[in-house]
């Protein structure tokens, strides 16, 4: 199986946040990592790999920073990289991401493609299923099992409130992962030193530009939420606290 | 002719999942807003469009063929995109269920358009319409607008509008049976029955006083922690998503968007740092309580007592008050 993973690179779950000046984005000063629900799909894709043989690639766009998610993902055991590497990758939509990713991928065949189910930055949930669309392939979301199949794949999807359905489909195929359907690998020493005479394969935005729009969307502003609710503040030594929380416990919420 | 705004309510096996109301409420709000036609469209189950024809909406569509059911993405994606080629809509909006994000990315790239997902409310700017949503887990929001040509497609995050706010039109809205042709070969996904894993062993819908904990708890072992403070309040134990996955509670317990979704008159998160999908679990809880380290954590958003700082310092101390409060010293 020749399985491509999407991967993103995105701020720190805790990072502080500052906007720019425009107040259209973040300032980009902050540390990054791996978008988690991507590195579940990598970590599927590396567990289907040693099941049924194959390759696994992973691809990424986003500044030269973003090749450490490239790098991480290599030493964990894939195969190559695909690097979009640009500043105004970070601007794109994501029906334009998912063309440039389209293009970028143009002259392989990969039998399976894996997106984490949404980024936390964006939030959007959407590259995945708008790439299966562009390629015209079939899809399928929030996933936590696959089986390989005779004619294709067995796919667990999860629904909400704790349902779930198996949906068979052909291949190839466009699943996106939801965070928990493995346990996470660490890298190795080993893998982090072979990582780096693996191959990492650069495209400028030149290259894709041909089959990227405009945005078909726009933000308009980023700012800080406002506060719907009005929050009380306890301060003061844990102990001090304990006594102050069991007073609103008994007095204000009427719990104990 | 006005501009029109379709919303599409979700059905599920032939129900009309309570979402849609809040779908309709936003619908209304918008129409309100700026003068447009709402109409409502219901794929597949034709028998609740009626339901959805007693509040205040133009018109509701029944769009139908034998091949809306079971739900395939494919299915719904062609025939959505077949009904608003002869029913031009400017907006259409739908819930952020997991079966609208299946498909409505496809619908809008089979069209060329695109979906402000994830919505939690709209403003019309002078005559553009921008929607409000959350960015980087709910620490920023984004007022985000269309750049492209309609029909623009957007959808709302559960709880954005109050579905009980949904107003009755004065008489029932008409009915309109739309029937779409969904040519072979369209549906590539074989669906199987839905089904539940292992049955639920904790009901935590019903718990007055719930402990959250999320990955602020750091190990496993020090879950016991959150357990004895659980007792000591005689509420039940949860965790945030990123818990369960790492197996350190079981499935059940787990609070969001794939889990269940409580309304307690207490909610004590410790370490749960508040991303969206946990949010949507337990934002009607009557009183939140949070106790996490990062003051710029999305939970003291909703927080009605917020405490920064180390749980580990906070919480023994507090299992120490509460017994000696329970004891009546």
């Amino acid at each position: 199986m020749k399985i491509l993973v999407c991967m993103k690179q995105v701020p720190q779950k805790d990072a502080p946040l500052k906007l720019n000046e425009s107040g259209t984005w973040i300032r980009e000063d902050v540390s990054y990592e791996v978008n988690e629900p991507d590195a579940y799909a990598l970590e599927e894709a590396l567990r289907q790999r040693e099941k049924h043989k194959g390759e696994v690639v992973v691809i990424t766009s986003g500044p030269a920073r973003a090749q450490q998610v490239l790098r991480e993902a290599l030493a964990k055991g894939a195969d190559r990289a695909i690097h979009l590497e640009d500043d105004k990758f970070v601007g794109l939509d994501a029906f334009n991401t998912a063309k440039a990713f389209a293009a970028a991928i143009k002259d392989e065949q990969f039998d399976l493609i894996f997106t984490g189910l949404q980024s936390d930055d964006y939030g959007y949930a959407q590259t995945g299923v708008i790439l299966a669309e562009l390629l015209g392939w079939p899809h399928a979301t929030i996933i936590m099992q696959i089986e390989k199949t005779d004619g294709g794949i067995r796919v667990k999807r999860e629904l909400e409130a704790g349902y779930f359905q198996f949906v068979d489909m052909p291949t190839p195929a466009v699943l996106t992962i939801q965070s928990g359907i493995n346990k996470l690998r660490y890298a190795t020493l080993i893998g982090i030193k072979q990582a780096k005479n693996k191959p990492l394969r650069k495209v400028t935005l030149g290259e894709v530009q041909p089959a990227v729009g405009e945005n078909l969307q726009k933000i308009e502003k980023l700012y800080v939420p406002q506060k719907t609710k009005k929050t009380e503040h306890i301060e003061g030594a844990p102990g001090e606290i304990a006594k102050k929380l069991v007073d609103k416990l008994r007095n204000e919420l009427r719990v104990l | 002719m006005a501009d029109t705004i379709l919303v599409v309510v979700e059905q599920r096996e032939g129900k009309l999942n309570r979402v849609s109301w809040e779908t309709i409420t936003a619908g209304q709000a918008i129409a309100a807003a700026t003068g447009w036609t709402l109409e409502a469209a219901v794929v597949g189950a034709a028998a609740i469009a009626a339901e959805v024809a007693a509040k205040k909406v133009a018109k509701v569509y029944a769009i139908e063929s034998p091949k809306l059911e079971p739900y395939t993405p494919d299915a719904f994606a062609a025939a959505l995109k077949q009904f608003l080629g002869a029913h031009p809509a400017k907006l259409v909006v739908m819930p952020h269920t997991y079966q609208v994000r299946d498909f409505v990315p496809k619908l809008a790239t089979a069209m060329g358009r695109t979906v402000i997902s994830d919505c939690i409310g709209f403003k019309n700017e002078g005559g553009k319409l921008v929607f409000t949503r959350q960015m980087f887990q709910g620490k920023l929001a984004a007022d985000v607008s269309f750049t492209s040509d309609a029909p623009w497609f957007a959808t709302f995050q559960n709880g954005s509008f109050r579905g009980d706010k949904a107003e009755a039109g004065a008489s029932a809205a008409p009915v309109e049976t739309v029937n779409v042709d969904i040519a072979d070969g369209v549906i590539r996904n074989k669906p199987q029955e839905v089904f539940k894993e292992a049955k639920q062993a904790v009901d935590l819908t019903q718990a007055e006083v719930i402990v959250a904990v999320g990955r602020g708890i750091k190990e496993q072992k020090n879950i016991d922690l959150a357990k004895q403070l659980a007792d000591a309040l005689g509420g039940d134990l949860a965790a945030s998503r990123p818990i369960c996955d790492s197996g350190w509670l079981p499935m059940d317990r787990q609070i969001g968007s794939s889990g269940q979704t409580v309304a307690p008159k207490l909610y004590l998160a410790l370490g749960i740092s508040g991303a969206i999908q946990h949010i949507v679990g337990m934002k009607g809880s009557r009183a939140i309580i949070a106790v996490n380290k990062d003051s710029e954590a999305p939970i003291f958003e909703i927080a009605d007592y917020a405490i920064v700082g180390n749980l580990f310092d906070i919480v023994p101390p507090l299992i120490e008050e509460v017994k000696k409060a329970k004891a009546g010293t």
